[in-house]
């Protein structure tokens, strides 16, 4: 009787068709069992003892092929050698959360059949410039290992990757299936690149493009979509500023009947896009274009029926160059709405007040914090369903502490919400009160992630620092998954966080603690502890090399502008070779100073297209 | 309250410096231009480091304590400047007794608060609008440091893709820019202007407005010039400066804040007064005696 552990997100339906298979089968003669080749697999697959499991390896791919979540996946490759041989024989879905962590060579021996990739680069600290250029993580490689090995792969997903417009071009005459692709936070390529995708991929379901760094060279790109491509469910071109033509924007949406995505961007005018809502009613998520345009009444009514004939409508975002003028049109969708994204709009409190009061349903909420404290009491009135919301800063390089939100707002927010689990709150000013009454209110967070944005900040109002809060959080919130720290914080906060964040995955620190007692804290008591990026604190060797062992279980450390050295980085390489311990020195700095750190597990062994800034030791 | 515009800004050659940091890799062109502030100087160690200053971190402002007084305008373009080719961001030197008085806080740290460039970017864009008035004046001066670095510098390749990524930088605002009776059409950058008289002494130049094209001057029709060049505008010259705004209308150029034309503009067409076409000769010159 082998004992399988999965994560309890398993679906039931799943696990019950799980269950009742291997009952079924465990009577079943051990004779008729068959095994199938698992040649070349010695070198990955994990010690176990060849049990003489009565299955019928068909049988157990079936059963296995209920499993999507890799973690799951991940449990059941260890069960024994046979499992390992199912699994890897049914994983159609690959998720690399470090591209440098595994080869493309060791993965495509692994699994032969994967027709999805989600592939992740650089460290997180990369979207904020701490990460110099030409770092890396370039997907090239990955694909042609991908073209020879899965010809049928239908979907990528890159996130923080680095891609030129060759390997568009190349992704997309190499996979004739090729379906999906999304690319968040990468760099390196233009709007040519996706001008090759849009030509080749016959197929495409899926052109998701968000936040690159990318050259917007014009929009000719949408005009390359062939008038036989009628098969896209999902466009987001958002994040791109270039006009594109509309005619061909217009023709695209009517002929793809399957469209439930789509983001336009602020090319698209509001009459424009009352023609597109015309075309497709469908639309589950609908990014505007500019609100920005004088209506006539005759517009203007046109489009809030548009609007309100868009019955499926669950998301809504865009509003660039917003004008107040105009968002009564989107009263009639609201009442459906889950996911509201006005985190570009420049609204007031009353604006947001109105809109939310239309809007009972929602779950999720962005912002930017010109609504103002006034404005997330609004949204604690309102909308009692509230799980998610995050507040980002119109105005971030600002000092007035006049601008913005408080304290005053995420209390009144956590008053009216009480299943809120995740927040992302850019303020300028907190309390450590304020913070330990929101948790007792909500003592379900999973994420919380509160930046009081000037480095160093004491509560305002008793002119201690932040310790309480961040204390209280890790205390009342047991389900806590991630914690990003802002504020004057103390060693103490850290060990508060190694003793009560025990289901802590992801930290983030910036401008904190006082010794290496703190860093120490936390290493060693979080058990759970994936991810941790540490930048600009007093955390030294001592404090490095406390977690020695503990890295491995990790999916990687970074730490910048920190008391680290050379020798100590070294001493932990030689220690841990299944670890890369990568070393940016800054310019001008000393010798022995490690100023970027950067280890993680692999089983690749150190990269070989490491920059020359970048040494592995 | 006191904005960023009017700050006594003790270090102004330094943010520039940082400024031109990033852009002039492999140029150093600008540099020249700015002199260092002391302290940087002191700070730059031996070769290629020549007289780049550094990032300041928050570490350098441990010691102070109040961050109230600050330059947002040149924080926030030190704050997102980003180097490229240059290995490291953010280099770090030996602690500095005398830090900076009166500039600390979030606006001097790289890659803080943790923000992504397209946001941030965004955000940049956004504060020029009409709403945001209290920022304007800061980005406008941030617009000016960075057009005069961006000019120096043309001839490099990397300068532009370094400007993108800064997210500093907007892309150039090209729109074009045509005169009655010339059938061949100009280009104008508006973002390398910041208000309505360098342009249309731009415009002034590119079309020749005095009309003896290729003839010598003497000084005396320079001086004419020169008083017909602000003339452009307010509409005693023989020539209007108009524009296309975004719902397809031709509008006077000079009526609104400069910010809020430079968000509605698509194109620019010089009129003949005596000749506008569409318009009757009375129409216009009743529109212009309004003025």
């Amino acid at each position: 009787m082998q004992v399988v552990w999965l994560r309890s997100s398993l679906a039931l339906r799943d696990l019950q068709a799980f269950i009742q298979h291997t009952v079924v089968y465990c009577k079943m003669d051990p004779k008729l069992k068959k095994t199938k080749n698992s040649s070349s697999n010695s070198a990955n697959s994990p010690d176990s003892t060849h049990s003489s499991f009565p299955f019928p390896d068909e049988v157990l791919e079936r059963v296995l092929s209920f499993l999507h979540s890799h973690k799951d996946r991940s449990s059941v490759s260890l069960v024994c050698k046979d499992w390992y041989n199912a699994e890897r024989w049914t994983r159609t879905k690959l998720f690399i959360g470090n591209c440098y962590s595994v080869s493309p060579e060791i993965v495509a021996r692994r699994f032969p059949r994967i027709k999805s990739v989600t592939l992740k680069g650089k460290p997180r600290f990369s979207d904020f410039n701490l990460v110099p250029q030409h770092w890396g993580a370039d997907v090239h490689s990955w694909l042609v290992v991908f073209a020879k090995v899965y010809p049928f792969l239908e979907e990528l997903r890159l996130k923080r990757m680095t891609l030129n417009d060759e390997s568009l071009k190349f992704l997309a005459t190499s996979f004739p299936g090729f379906k999906a692709l999304s690319l968040l936070s990468c760099e390196g390529f233009s709007t040519d690149g996706l001008k090759a995708i849009a030509t080749h991929c016959k197929n495409l379901t899926e052109l998701d493009i968000q936040e690159n760094g990318m050259d917007d060279l014009g929009g000719g790109w949408l005009s390359c979509f062939s008038e036989n491509c009628s098969s896209l469910e999902v466009l987001n071109f958002a994040s791109l500023n270039s006009e594109v033509s509309f005619d061909a924007l217009e023709k695209l949406v009517r002929r793809c009947k399957s469209l439930r995505i789509l983001k336009v961007n602020k090319s698209i005018t509001l009459d424009q896009l009352q023609q597109l809502l015309v075309l497709a009613p469908q639309l589950i998520e609908l990014g505007t274009g500019s609100f920005q345009q004088e209506l006539t009444p005759l517009q203007y009514e046109g489009l809030g029926i548009a609007f309100s004939n868009c019955k499926n409508l669950q998301t809504l975002s865009g509003f660039w160059e917003d004008t107040s003028l105009h968002l009564p049109v989107l009263y009639a969708a609201c009442p459906s709405l889950t996911f509201l994204n006005l985190s570009y709009a420049t609204l007031r409190s009353g604006e947001l007040a109105k809109i939310v009061a239309h809007s009972p349903n929602i779950r999720r909420l962005w912002v930017l914090d010109t609504v103002g404290d006034k404005g997330l009491e609004a949204v604690g009135s309102s909308c009692p369903f509230l799980e998610e919301l995050r507040v980002f800063p119109a105005d971030p390089f600002e000092q007035d502490l006049h601008h913005g939100v408080t304290e005053a707002g995420f209390l009144a927010v956590s008053h009216g919400c009480r299943k809120l689990h995740y927040v992302l709150y850019f303020c300028r000013q907190m309390t450590n009160a304020a913070v330990a009454t929101i948790v007792q209110n909500c003592p379900d967070f999973t994420h919380f992630r509160l930046c009081i944005m000037n480095p160093g900040e004491r509560d305002y109002l008793t002119n201690e620092p932040m310790d309480e809060a961040f204390g209280a959080v890790v205390k009342t919130c047991t389900n806590l998954q991630r914690l990003a720290l802002s504020g004057l914080l103390t060693d103490l906060t850290f060990e508060y966080i190694g003793k009560y964040a025990k289901n802590l995955e992801a930290l983030s620190v910036a401008f904190a603690g006082s010794s290496d007692g703190g860093m120490q804290c936390v290493l060693q008591g979080c058990p759970k502890l994936r991810k941790l990026e540490i930048r600009d604190c007093p955390f030294g060797n001592a404090a490095l090399l406390s977690g020695i062992e503990k890295y491995e279980t990790m999916r990687s450390l970074w730490m910048s502008a920190c008391n680290v050295t050379m020798s100590a980085c070294k001493l932990l390489a030689k220690e841990m070779p299944r670890l890369n311990v990568e070393v940016m020195r800054d310019e001008g700095s000393d010798e022995s100073q490690a100023d970027k750190v950067y280890i993680y597990r692999t089983v690749a062994g150190p990269r070989r297209d490491a920059p020359p800034f970048v040494v592995t030791l | 309250m006191a904005m960023s515009s009017e700050e006594s800004c003790s270090y102004p050659e330094e943010s520039e410096l940082e400024l031109g940091l990033g852009l002039s890799l492999g140029g150093g062109g600008a540099n020249s231009k700015t002199k260092p502030s002391p302290a940087a100087v002191e700070a730059t160690m031996a070769g290629h480091w020549g007289q780049y200053a550094r990032i300041l971190t928050a570490k350098d402002f441990r010691s102070v304590v109040s961050p109230k007084e600050c330059s947002s305008s040149s924080s926030s373009s030190s704050s997102m400047t980003k180097t490229n080719n240059n290995p490291s961001c953010g280099v770090k030197r030996t602690a500095e007794p005398s830090s900076p008085p009166g500039r600390s806080g979030a606006s001097q740290v790289v890659g803080w608060p943790p923000l992504r460039n397209y946001r941030i970017q965004s955000l940049v864009n956004h504060a020029k609008s009409p709403k945001t008035e209290e920022i304007t004046p800061a980005i406008d001066k941030c617009k000016n440091k960075t057009t005069i670095v961006d000019k120096t510098n043309c001839g490099s390749n990397l300068n532009r893709n370094v400007a993108k990524e800064k997210g500093l930088l907007k892309t150039s605002l090209f729109v074009k820019v045509n005169m009655d009776r010339i059938p061949i059409g100009r280009k104008v950058d508006l973002s390398a202007h910041s208000c309505y008289e360098t342009l249309s002494q731009t415009l002034d130049d590119m079309f020749k407005l005095s009309a003896v094209v290729g003839a010598r001057r003497s000084n005396a029709e320079e001086q004419v010039l020169k008083t017909r060049r602000s003339r452009l505008l307010n509409g005693s010259s023989e020539f209007v400066l108009t524009y296309e705004d975004k719902e397809g209308d031709w509008m006077l150029v000079g009526d609104v804040p400069w910010e809020m034309f430079l968000i509605s503009v698509k194109r620019l067409r010089i009129m003949r007064t005596a000749e506008a076409n569409g318009f009757g000769k009375c129409t216009l010159a009743y529109a212009l005696s309004c003025l």
